[in-house]
């Protein structure tokens, strides 16, 4: 009696987790439909099925759509954000850790408040930057606004104090410098949190929209979601290219979801302030 | 000695904190405050000459229709796209949440979305919204609709461009309710049950109380992702139809890109920030109250 109400409680929740899990990846299916049906008359493109079946999409949206080339420029950006953020934020984490200076506390909440303040409203005085340096279309352009991050020093600062004081007091005795601890006690025992931290980092650096919108005009530096815009407005009635356009482009980062999970949701659930 | 140590400490603090303390301040609040100076200043139409006009074009911006038009739309989008992302994503937890086999698999779909970029996602919709190949208009057609064009239709496209953001912001959802729902002790379920509770008076009353916490943040982080909206816009609607769906970021990048008028653009940009940062602070107070702290 009681296995049998289990059995049809579980049935239930099996055929809506399924029901859900459709919804979810419909807008996925649909495109890959959309992306493999050859150019031509749209009154036979199957919606739910494709009519016709072709791949050339994709390597036409790879060539002539740039798509290869957007991707190696988010590829050369988003690896010397992610580096870049991660050594400051490691180095300043060390010091709020570690370290008893004055004005620790007050520095530590400046750190913070730069999570208060959103990408919009700093472009405008960014732009004038970037134009003084004549930096339009470099990647300096892309990659050095995003040099620091206040969430990566909070992350990894909570990750240090959470190494035992003991450890620290052992190593002093043993004749460490700050920088012998560092690099051969604080990072290897922090690896969790570094690796969080890089794959939130990379998420977020690739996703970017806004500010290399504004920085690229030229296809030679233009990342990956700003040559979709290219893509879908130089040719926006060719859905199926739009689409294998769309779907290489979500294709890294699928990748690295689907091998990093574990460390990836623990980046995004310690606290995506700052998208 | 402990003196000693703490003066030996200060140099190592100055080498280790100057690189992020450097970006800091020339990317953040050197950009921050140059923008909140610029809306102090008007540029002339050809962008050649700029004059003081103090507080002045804070208040014509304040005061400008384009504005009250785009606070509204921008109040609609958080209003129509932070509540259902939140409830579908909830739901989405709350049944993932079970000790059963395949669950893994359903908890990387249903995370899966946090990996789509704004243009990715956009895209996608852009062609599921289309009246002639798109899905949703195929339904309309099979059950004897007219199809809609979605995205031209002014009383429809800020709905329309709100599905691509909950659609993406699923994710996020997910995975933050989901792991606010595994820190819940077993024990609590375990009592309620035993007190003749049925399944939706213990997600009431015991579910949704343990997480309060975890969706209070949930819905700072939406709000303010939703204020910032801006690729999704760009990309399907360029603001239109007539103005309904040009929100804040929208109108702040025409006033200084198409209109070329930095000053009226950082003003906006000012009063943007602000909006942001009282929302964040009110956000936070006005929900602490009814929030059961679990700790």
């Amino acid at each position: 009696m009681r296995t049998e109400r289990h059995r049809v409680r579980h049935g239930l929740r099996y055929l809506l987790l399924v029901l859900a899990a459709a919804f979810v990846l419909f807008p996925i299916y649909s495109a890959f439909v959309v992306a493999i049906q050859p150019i031509g008359e749209f009154r036979d493109l199957g919606v739910l099925l494709p009519s016709h079946f072709s791949f050339s999409t994709f390597s036409d949206a790879w060539s002539d759509g740039h798509m290869g080339l957007y991707l190696r420029n988010s590829f050369i950006v988003t690896i010397a954000i992610v580096v870049g953020q991660v050594l400051t934020s490691i180095l300043a984490a060390y010091a709020f850790a570690f370290l008893r200076f004055k004005g620790k506390r007050f520095l530590f909440f400046v750190v913070l408040s730069t999570l208060m303040v959103p990408t919009e409203v700093t472009i405008v005085g960014n732009l004038d930057t970037i134009n003084k340096l004549h930096w339009a279309d470099t990647f300096a352009a892309l990659i050095v606004p995003f040099l620091g991050w206040g969430f990566g020093v909070f992350l990894l600062r909570q990750a240090f104090l959470g190494i035992p004081r003991e450890l620290r007091d052992a190593a002093a005795m043993d004749g460490y410098t700050h920088f012998g601890f560092l690099t051969r006690v604080a990072v290897p025992l922090a690896r969790p949190a570094i690796a969080a931290l890089s794959l939130f980092s990379f998420l977020v650096a690739w996703n970017q929209y806004f500010w290399p919108l504004l920085v690229t005009n030229d296809d030679s530096r233009r990342t990956v979601q700003i040559g979709l815009k290219q893509l879908a407005s130089t040719d926006a009635a060719s859905f199926n290219r739009v689409m294998a356009g769309t779907l290489i482009a979500a294709l890294p980062i699928a990748i690295l979801l689907i091998v990093f999970e574990r460390q990836l949701v623990r980046g995004l659930t310690a606290g995506a302030v700052k998208g | 000695m402990r003196r000693s140590r703490h003066r030996r400490d200060w140099p190592w603090a100055v080498v280790l904190l100057a690189p992020a303390l450097a970006a800091f301040a020339m990317w953040v609040f050197y950009p921050l405050a140059r923008t909140m100076w610029l809306g102090t200043q008007r540029s002339d139409p050809f962008g050649l000459r700029t004059e003081y006009v103090g507080l002045d074009q804070y208040r014509e911006v304040l005061g400008s229709a384009d504005f009250h038009n785009s606070l509204k739309v921008t109040f609609g989008y958080v209003l129509i796209s932070v509540p259902i992302a939140l409830v579908l994503g909830l739901a989405l937890a709350v049944l993932a949440n079970a000790q059963l086999r395949g669950m893994r698999f359903f908890r990387t779909v249903f995370t899966s979305t946090v990996a789509s970029s704004v243009a990715v996602s956009a895209l996608l919709w852009f062609v599921l919204l289309q009246p002639s190949i798109g899905v949703v208009n195929q339904f309309l057609k099979s059950i004897g609709r007219d199809p809609v064009d979605f995205l031209n239709d002014p009383d429809r496209a800020l709905f329309a461009v709100s599905a691509t953001a909950v659609w993406q912001n699923l994710g996020i959802v997910f995975v933050t309710v989901i792991a606010g729902l595994q820190a819940m002790p077993a024990e609590l379920h375990e009592a309620a049950r035993v007190d003749g509770h049925g399944a939706w008076s213990r997600f009431r009353n015991v579910t949704v109380p343990m997480i309060s916490p975890t969706l209070l943040f949930t819905t700072v982080v939406l709000t303010i992702r939703a204020f910032q909206t801006f690729g999704e816009i760009d990309l399907l609607t360029q603001g239109g139809p007539n103005n309904r769906t040009n929100v804040l970021t929208y109108s702040l990048y025409t006033t200084v890109f198409k209109e070329r008028d930095p000053g009226a653009g950082a003003a906006l940009a000012v009063v943007l920030f602000v909006i942001i940062l009282l929302l964040t602070m009110a956000q936070f107070r006005f929900l602490e109250k009814r929030v059961h702290y679990a700790n």
